[in-house]
């Protein structure tokens, strides 16, 4: 089916959550800009993962810089969001249980802070060193002080670092409602969604990608930003480019909804940070507990490379299971209720891809957030945005730009 | 290690009994389970021992006569004395496991308020879970007093205190003809029946079996008898009350289901059911190929069901399935399809099983009329001008239309982002209520013929963690478990109930 499309100044390949950060900070630099998805809004790992917005887990460095840039921006996001996006209905029937109605930004956003507990006193001392080289705000908590942050926390643990900046927000309502925003608020025609359009190629000028070739026609732009997640790497090669994006399967389980909270922060084990930076192609499960607005308390998740199977590993879900019930004794009585895996899109050196690709003029990506897509996503749009509009980026970009794997490989 | 068993079977309706029995009495080690307290699945659900009532036939008015329950009866009491019978174990994850050979793990709890973990293992499997009521949603079907078909059947089969009660049976199919007559052969009394699609939709098929014309004109007779009035391209569109049911508003309504004309019926009860979903969760699990009910040509949408060759063989190696998971057709059907599953599974595992052509051709003819009636009661997409903005859609996350239609606005364009961004289908009942409605009404039935994809669900039943952490603990498949079972004192509430039961109420 051929269409006839405007010509936007940018089209974004993805309607996740990064593909709707670059679209909104796009059209707040003024650039008209097209999203279209071969799926619906947030269809893809955006819609399957969990919504942590953590700067707890990350070692000092350029993705620390970006977690940090990011929270600060979700915090803006989130107090900006107009009062109508926050109409119960679209929260749900849990009803009420939202606290306070204007608050979370349309997309439960919560500033509800991280807290890291050690099992043993070596694995506290290294989360104090961990905490004293991120330089981020941070309280030490001894272990008496444990549950006066978390009251239902199992004994015997050795202590714990507690985050204030660690927020959550609800993904694909994230995804969803900034593209929408970004719509409202910037002019008529400034940003589009259109759903159901797969890119199958490039439009191209010479080595210039002059827009994209989808199975409803042609679109063209004067640049073109991937952030197909996951499958970035497939569109790069559209372009015949590469950047080597690969699935690290996860699974959460989620629980019934709980009446009333029985976990007040996101909580989780030293043993998770370590499983984050892991280059392990095997399984690795380190629980991250946290409730939600709507009752259930969210139990994720796993990490394997395992393709793109989708098949229900039971086992994966009792070890996931295991962690979350010796942390909170109590949740042993709760049932999981639902279970879903999604496929998160990590790169060899586990930092994203973002920028203009120098191999092909007009292309930039946006992609390869692994597990941390969702609090990445406005940092990633806005400099992305910034790139586009050929401004200095407020970060260097240079970590994270698209041909750092060509050297590498190189012998 | 070796499976414990050669066929685990799930599901203990007229598909699961017949395919357990058949391979038991093939010489397999065999057991079955279902997660209700007795076999019969939806539609032979058994009183409770110990009552009788005075022709317990006469509330299964089966296909052949009132022969039905006393056959599967028998076949239930050949199976136990043969196989392993496990009734109260809820399963709640299936899992082939290719290194060892293909073996099977059913994952389930058993009991009820004392549950238990249990896996069981074995060398094929035969999935029977048969379906469940397909309800609509209209404004006032959350009230108390409105039922599915299903659920009033099994409410008359369960307890029987229907007398006395004035009660609206709405919907489409031939399934409302018997729940109608049971009702009002149980005392209740019968106000009227009204089927959405035209009334003689059947009779006017050129392709009419004659047993089943004759079972539906006996239904027919006994409803006159009752004086229940039979109505087609009628609807109950809207239910009314202030805490239950006091009234419910009937439609006349056009080819496409849109209400053309109303009045209102005082009534306590209302049983509604537009067909039967199959319960795939896992068949889904196990990754075996789908394929599309197709009801008719481009009339509805179709449901996915399993794909099955002429042994009911999935995709799957050593994975079968049998009854209203590979196409809702009836007890009839069922049964023949789980003595095919059996004897193949018994083939399979090297018994000598001669071939017996008869049966092949009594399911291929069973399936031909299953899909004549497929045809024949097809939902049309008008069912949506029923709803108003505030009606519930999904009544667990009590989400109404106007967040549906919200969602969709975001670009929401299937049943999982709507769930997404509005939480319909993201409760107890993890969409087996209002799945159907939500995928229609994100667009996923249009093109017409276009079918929703089966949604996936990783954990089939509702399972503690305490459980579920047991996994990660405990030796291999097949042990017992070394930890005591996590001691359910600790101040904490029990859980609400046992199993969300999506049945009982639409
Ligand atoms: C189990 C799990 C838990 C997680 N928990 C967290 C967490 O707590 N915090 C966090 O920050 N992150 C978390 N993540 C990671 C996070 O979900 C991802 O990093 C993030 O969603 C990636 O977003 P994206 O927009 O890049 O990709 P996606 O959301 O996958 O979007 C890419 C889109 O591109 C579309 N697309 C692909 N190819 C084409 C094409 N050819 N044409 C048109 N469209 C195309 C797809 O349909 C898709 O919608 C988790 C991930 C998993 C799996």
């Amino acid at each position: 089916m051929e269409e006839r499309w405007d010509v936007p100044d940018v089209v974004v390949i993805g309607a996740g959550i990064v593909g709707a950060a670059c679209a909104y900070y796009a059209a707040r630099a003024g650039l008209d800009v097209a999203v279209v998805d071969r799926g619906p809004v947030a269809g893809g790992t955006t819609g399957a993962g969990e919504g942590n917005i953590l700067v707890s887990d990350k070692e000092p460095g350029p993705e620390l810089e970006l977690a940090l840039l990011s929270n600060r921006l979700w915090r803006e996001l989130a107090a900006s969001g107009p009062e109508e996006d926050d109409r119960p209905a679209a929260s749900g029937g849990a009803g009420g249980r939202l606290p306070g109605a204007g608050a979370g930004g349309g997309f439960e956003f919560e500033s509800k802070g991280g807290l890291v507990v050690a099992e043993t006193a070596r694995a506290m001392e290294s989360l104090v060193d961990l905490a004293a080289r991120q330089g981020v705000e941070h309280v030490t908590v001894t272990p008496d002080r444990l549950r006066a942050y978390e009251p239902h926390l199992a004994g015997g643990l050795a202590g714990g670092v507690f985050y204030p900046q660690d927020a959550q927000v609800q993904p694909a309502l994230a995804a969803a409602k900034l593209i929408r925003r970004g719509a409202e608020r910037f002019g008529r025609g400034a940003l589009t969604l259109r759903t159901g359009v797969t890119v199958t190629g490039f439009v191209r000028a010479g080595d210039r990608v002059t827009g994209v070739r989808t199975d409803r026609g042609d679109i063209s732009a004067g640049a073109v930003v991937n952030a197909a997640g996951t499958w970035g790497g497939e569109v790069a090669a559209l372009a015949g480019t590469h950047v080597p994006v690969l699935p690290r399967r996860g699974f959460i389980l989620v629980t019934e909804p709980l009446e009333e909270p029985l976990i007040r922060h996101k909580v989780y084990t030293a043993a998770y940070v370590t499983a984050v930076a892991s280059d392990s192609a095997g399984l690795e499960t380190s629980a991250v507990v946290e409730g939600t607005p709507a009752g259930p308390v969210l139990i994720g998740a796993s990490r394997e490379r395992a393709g793109f199977d989708r098949t229900v590993s039971p086992a994966v879900l009792g070890r996931l299971a295991a962690q979350a019930v010796a942390l909170f004794p109590a949740l042993a009585e709760r049932r999981a209720i639902r279970a879903y895996c999604g496929f998160r899109p990590y790169c060899p050196d586990h930092l994203p891809v973002i920028g203009r690709d120098p191999r092909a003029p007009g292309l930039y990506h946006a992609c390869g957030h692994e597990g941390a897509g969702i609090g990445l996503a406005p940092a990633t749009g806005h400099l992305l945005a910034q790139a586009l509009a050929g401004l200095r980026p407020d970060l260097d970009l240079t970590p994270f730009r698209p041909d750092r794997f060509d050297e590498e490989e190189r012998p | 290690m070796t499976p414990d068993y050669d066929l685990a079977v799930i599901g203990g309706g007229p598909a699961g009994v017949a395919g357990a029995l058949t391979a038991a009495l093939a010489g397999l080690g065999v057991v079955l389970l279902d997660a209700a307290p007795r076999l019969g699945g939806q539609y032979f659900r058994r009183l409770p021992g110990g009552f009788r009532a005075a022709r317990p036939g006469a509330l299964h008015p089966a296909p052949g006569g009132s022969g039905g329950l006393d056959r599967f009866t028998r076949q239930c009491e050949s199976l136990a004395a043969r196989a392993d019978v496990l009734t109260g174990h809820r399963v709640w994850a299936v899992e082939r496991d290719a290194e060892a050979g293909g073996t099977l793990a059913v994952r389930c709890m058993e009991g009820d308020r004392e549950e238990r973990p249990r896996t069981i293992t074995a060398r094929r499997l035969l999935i029977a879970t048969g379906a469940h009521d397909r309800p609509l949603p209209f404004p006032g079907w959350d009230l108390p007093g409105v039922l599915t078909a299903g659920g009033a059947q099994a409410l008359l089969k369960g307890d029987l205190v229907v007398a006395g009660r004035r009660v609206v049976v709405a919907g489409t199919g031939p399934f409302l003809l018997p729940v109608a007559a049971g009702l009002a052969a149980a005392g209740a009394r019968v106000l009227g029946v009204h089927e959405a699609a035209g009334r003689f939709g059947l009779a006017g098929h050129p392709f009419l079996a004659a047993g089943k014309a004759a079972e539906a004109l006996g239904y027919g007779l006994r409803l006159a008898r009752h004086r229940v009035p039979y109505r087609g391209r009628q609807a109950v569109v809207e239910a009314h009350g202030e805490h239950e049911l006091t009234h419910v508003t009937i439609a006349d309504l056009d080819r496409d289901w849109r209400p053309v004309g109303t009045r209102t019926v005082a009534c306590d009860t209302l049983a509604t059911g537009y067909g039967f979903v199959p319960r795939l969760d896992l068949p889904v699990q196990l990754g075996c190929a789908l394929r599309v009910d197709q009801g008719g040509h481009g009339a509805g949408h179709g449901d996915p069901v399993v794909a099955v060759d002429a042994g009911m063989r999935t995709s799957v190696p050593g994975v079968y399935a049998a009854g209203e998971t590979t196409g809702v057709g009836g007890a009839v059907l069922a049964e023949t399809e789980g003595r095919l599953a059996g004897r193949s599974a018994a083939a399979d595992l090297g018994r000598r099983i001669p071939p017996d052509p008869a049966l092949a051709r009594r399911r291929d003819r069973l399936a031909a009329f299953a899909r004549v009636l497929l045809e024949t009661y097809p939902v049309r997409p008008g069912w949506r001008e029923w709803l108003r903005d505030d009606t519930l859609v999904c009544r667990c996350e009590e989400v109404p239309l106007a967040a549906v239609r919200e969602a969709r606005e975001l670009g929401a364009t299937d049943a999982r982002s709507v769930k997404l961004l509005s939480r319909a289908g993201m409760g107890w009942c993890q969409g087996r209520m209002c799945g159907y409605a939500v995928s229609c009404l994100a667009g996923e039935d249009s093109p017409p013929g276009g079918s929703p994809p089966a949604p996936r669900r990783a954990i089939a039943q509702p399972v503690r963690l305490g459980d579920l952490a047991r996994l990660a603990t405990d030796p291999p498949a097949g042990e017992p478990p070394a930890t005591p079972p996590p001691s359910s004192a600790g101040g904490l509430a029990p859980p609400a109930s046992p199993t969300p039961s999506p049945e009982g109420r639409p």
